[in-house]
């Protein structure tokens, strides 16, 4: 082999950098997210009117396309009434609407969208909701 | 041919690495800026453009004038242009990279830069403007590379590459006739809307542009084998004595309508600039120094005895690219907007943050012009010189 | 058979090209909420091109300004930026008439006329240079109403609307706002900005989806006027068919909508 000796030593700063990540958080997994709803304002709900929404399967996958949906509804046709699968109606919007239920932004956003390293710039403009530091 | 650019002398070396140390400072002040936003700058929400967005209108007109070689040689068949073209090619590339990132630091939110393809707005000139600026460096980047190539394997260039530049010679005045149009077609601003901006921009481009070919000629003569040639030189020269006269003649044409009409927001900008306006004059010494710049480079210039002493005309081109560079990439953009939408005057000076920043691109430009140019020079020497020896020098 | 380096190169970069692409492709076919699921609120209050007219008259002290300026900015989170004049934000606020109509001063004329200060705005033209600039439709007219909106979410910063605008209607944040913004203040049912972007009024288009009066109409004791321009029988229409009005640089064509009768 040519250049056997830095072929090597590429070979180990390579697997170095390739399983940093693992020797650097101790060979333990990160917590497996775990997002909460039992806000005050969805609890005093009955319980057959606890839902989102749509679906919480179609909220889970599709709620960041929902909600730039709404948005460019909203900002960019002037339509604020947003009519679901069943038919009920809601006032578009994330911070007067999603967070009025959601009001724990912590454990709801927050809870996934840093495991998964996003960052949505959502609340750089929406104030979210008044939370107790915990 | 990429690896022509990692073997350098000393020289070569220093100056990379200088022009890589003023690059790190100012990408320091770039995060600076990005943490904090626009603020930093001198800019405000009446001067809401200022030296980055003049930077970018004058290097502009840097790129285009790159078709000030071509034209000549490949329409005209002007051969002693023929060692120059690269050189213009290159330095084409260089000013539009530098284009771009003028344009990408002076953006408040600078990661939705995609949003211009996303979005396609075919009513908005600046549109346009990234469309025809990524062309031109696309073109261009495809002509040099192609043609390089070529000429290092000692084989005339595939034939795909003439309709290429002819197209290339028609996109370079439509670069700058589009940034123009940024300012020219904005209602409410005298000073820009002006019938004649775009032809101004191309005349002081087709001066400043050739003015800067002249001088890194002359030092890629100086340091390398490579002799762009004495004649191809005075061409150049004559080509930016036409258009810098050319360009004094349209600001000319601009303050005789501004002062003979004596209409008061004709005349504003131009007497804030030039002599100051309700005790507002921040602007008049930089604008006198484009001014009388402009007068030294014109006495040099139109004496073809004095032209043709190679020191004098680098004395000239420097006067030459000085004067626009204020009076361009400067005056006019921060002009525009004094006095405000309120007739008030908000005064406009970059901070240090910001002067780092610009310096940092034009480093950027020139690494990228060095290493290319070291390209095509090594290419030159090697099938050129170390074949026909000094031949090539007499031999045109 | 057996390929080269430089072929090799090529086709794993052709093939991860394509990876990329049939990714995407795939993932464009998802579940997708209509368009027709959204409509207009019942209550909201409807034009097909809204004005404002301002009875100059009615304004006779300091405060009567700063009502509709306070109405304004609290109701939209508008910073109050006061160490930098330079970074200002506002959407509402006072010129002088020699300052808000250049070009038509004129020394003999009375004072109070010359430094009486006129509310200012944006216009929400009818030909808007800086939608005709904005190279993201980042600001748009709206075509159901004409007014001329801000996509905060689009808008990349480049600040060519604020060079188009021929009335200064647009402020830059060169910073965060959130810091000017006072806490206590502030209206917990609209966002603020993030720095990097442009902002004006936006006549309220979120109160007029509840049925509500612009916040600086509401306040202003008859002061402000606000209606339908292409309604005959609206109130601004009535009072520009009985009154003497101008409008700021009306020769630019831009077709103003905020009118003044002094």
């Amino acid at each position: 082999m040519y250049n056997a000796g830095k072929i090597i030593i590429g070979i180990i700063i390579f697997v170095g950098l390739v399983t940093f990540p693992f020797i650097f958080a101790g060979g333990k997994a990160t917590a497996k997210p775990d997002p909460k709803i039992d806000t005050p304002e969805i609890l005093k709900m009955p319980e057959n009117e606890r839902k989102c929404v749509e679906s919480k399967s179609f909220m889970k996958k599709e709620h960041m396309q929902l909600l730039n949906d709404w948005r460019d509804w909203v900002v960019r046709d002037g339509n604020t009434i947003y009519t679901n699968a069943e038919g009920k109606t809601f006032n578009m919007s994330l911070q007067n609407t999603c967070m009025k239920c959601h009001s724990n932004k912590k454990k709801f956003c927050d809870e996934c969208h840093n495991y998964t390293a996003v960052k949505p710039y959502c609340w750089d403009c929406h104030i979210a909701p008044k939370e107790k530091e915990s | 041919m990429l690896e022509k650019a990692i073997y350098g002398g000393r020289r070569y070396w220093v100056w990379i690495f200088f022009l890589l140390g003023l690059i790190s400072v100012g990408f320091l002040a770039y995060l600076y800026q990005f943490k904090s936003g626009l603020g930093i700058t001198g800019m405000s929400r009446d001067v809401s453009w200022g030296l980055y967005i003049g930077q970018f209108t004058f290097l502009v007109g840097v790129a285009a004038s790159g078709v000030m070689v071509v034209l000549p040689y490949y329409l005209h068949d002007y051969k002693k242009f023929g060692r120059l073209t690269i050189l213009g090619e290159f330095l084409a590339i260089a000013a539009v990279i530098m284009c771009m990132l003028f344009i990408f630091v002076d953006l408040g939110q600078p990661l939705r830069v995609l949003n211009v393809i996303l979005h396609p707005t075919p009513n908005s000139v600046m549109f346009y403007d990234m469309l025809v600026l990524s062309g031109y460096l696309m073109l261009n980047l495809l002509i040099g590379w192609t043609v390089l190539g070529a000429e290092r394997k000692e084989v005339a260039p595939p034939k795909w590459v003439k309709p290429l530049i002819i197209l290339s010679i028609v996109w370079a005045p439509s670069i700058h006739t589009v940034t123009a149009f940024l300012y020219a077609g904005i209602p409410g601003k005298h000073f820009w809307l002006t019938a004649i901006l775009a032809a101004r921009f191309l005349a002081s481009a087709f001066a400043g542009g050739p003015a800067l070919l002249i001088i890194l000629a002359l030092i890629v003569r100086k340091y390398t084998k490579f002799d762009p040639g004495k004649e191809a030189i005075q061409s150049l020269g004559k080509i930016v004595t036409y258009c810098m006269l050319i360009n004094v003649f349209f600001l000319g044409l601009e303050l005789f309508t501004a002062f003979y009409s004596q209409i008061p927001g004709h005349m504003h900008t131009f007497a804030y600039l030039y002599a100051g306006l309700h005790g507002h004059n921040q602007l008049v010494p930089i604008m006198w120094v484009s001014s009388i710049l402009a007068l030294i480079a014109i006495v040099l210039l139109v004496f073809p005895q004095i032209r043709k002493n190679e020191n004098l005309l680098a004395v000239a081109c420097l006067a030459t690219f000085f004067s626009l560079w204020i009076d361009k990439g400067f005056g006019l953009v921060v002009g525009g907007f004094v006095p405000n939408s309120f007739e008030k005057i908000t005064e406009y000076w970059p901070t240090l943050p910001e002067a780092l920043i610009a310096l940092a691109v034009w480093a950027i430009g020139f690494l990228v012009l060095t290493i290319l140019y070291k390209i095509a020079v090594s290419i030159k020497e090697e099938v050129v010189f170390d074949k026909y020896g000094e031949k090539q020098i007499k031999a045109e | 058979m057996s390929i080269n380096r430089r072929e090799f190169l090529k086709m794993a970069g052709i093939t991860t090209i394509l990876g990329i692409g049939g990714v995407s492709a795939v993932q464009g076919v998802r579940n997708r909420v209509e368009a027709s699921q959204a409509s207009r609120a019942p209550e909201a209050l409807t034009a097909k091109r809204w004005a404002m007219v301002v009875d100059m008259s009615k304004f006779k002290s300091e405060e009567d300004y700063q009502k509709c300026i306070n109405a304004c900015h609290l109701s939209h989170n508008v910073p109050h930026i006061t160490d930098n004049p330079k970074h200002e934000i506002k959407w509402l606020w006072t010129e002088t008439y020699e300052h808000a109509f250049p070009g038509n001063e004129d020394k003999y004329r009375a004072e109070r006329f010359q430094h009486m200060p006129f509310l200012m705005l944006c216009n929400h033209c009818e030909n808007p240079p800086c939608v005709r600039v904005c190279p993201t439709q980042a600001t748009f007219k709206r075509k159901s109403d004409g007014i001329v909106m801000m996509d905060m979410h689009r808008c990349i910063g480049c600040r060519f609307c604020m060079a188009g605008c021929p009335y200064g209607a647009r402020s830059f944040n060169y910073k965060d706002p959130r810091p000017y913004i006072d806490g206590s203040k502030e209206n917990l049912e609209f966002p603020t900005r993030m720095k990097g972007v442009v902002e004006k009024c936006t006549l309220c288009y979120e109160r007029l989806a509840k049925g509500l009066q612009p916040a600086c109409v509401e306040v202003s004791n008859g002061a402000l006027i606000f209606g339908d321009l292409e309604d005959p029988n609206s109130a601004v229409r009535k009072v520009l068919s009985e009154r003497f009005t101008i409008r700021r640089k009306p020769e630019l064509g831009t077709g103003t909508s905020v009118y003044y009768i002094i």
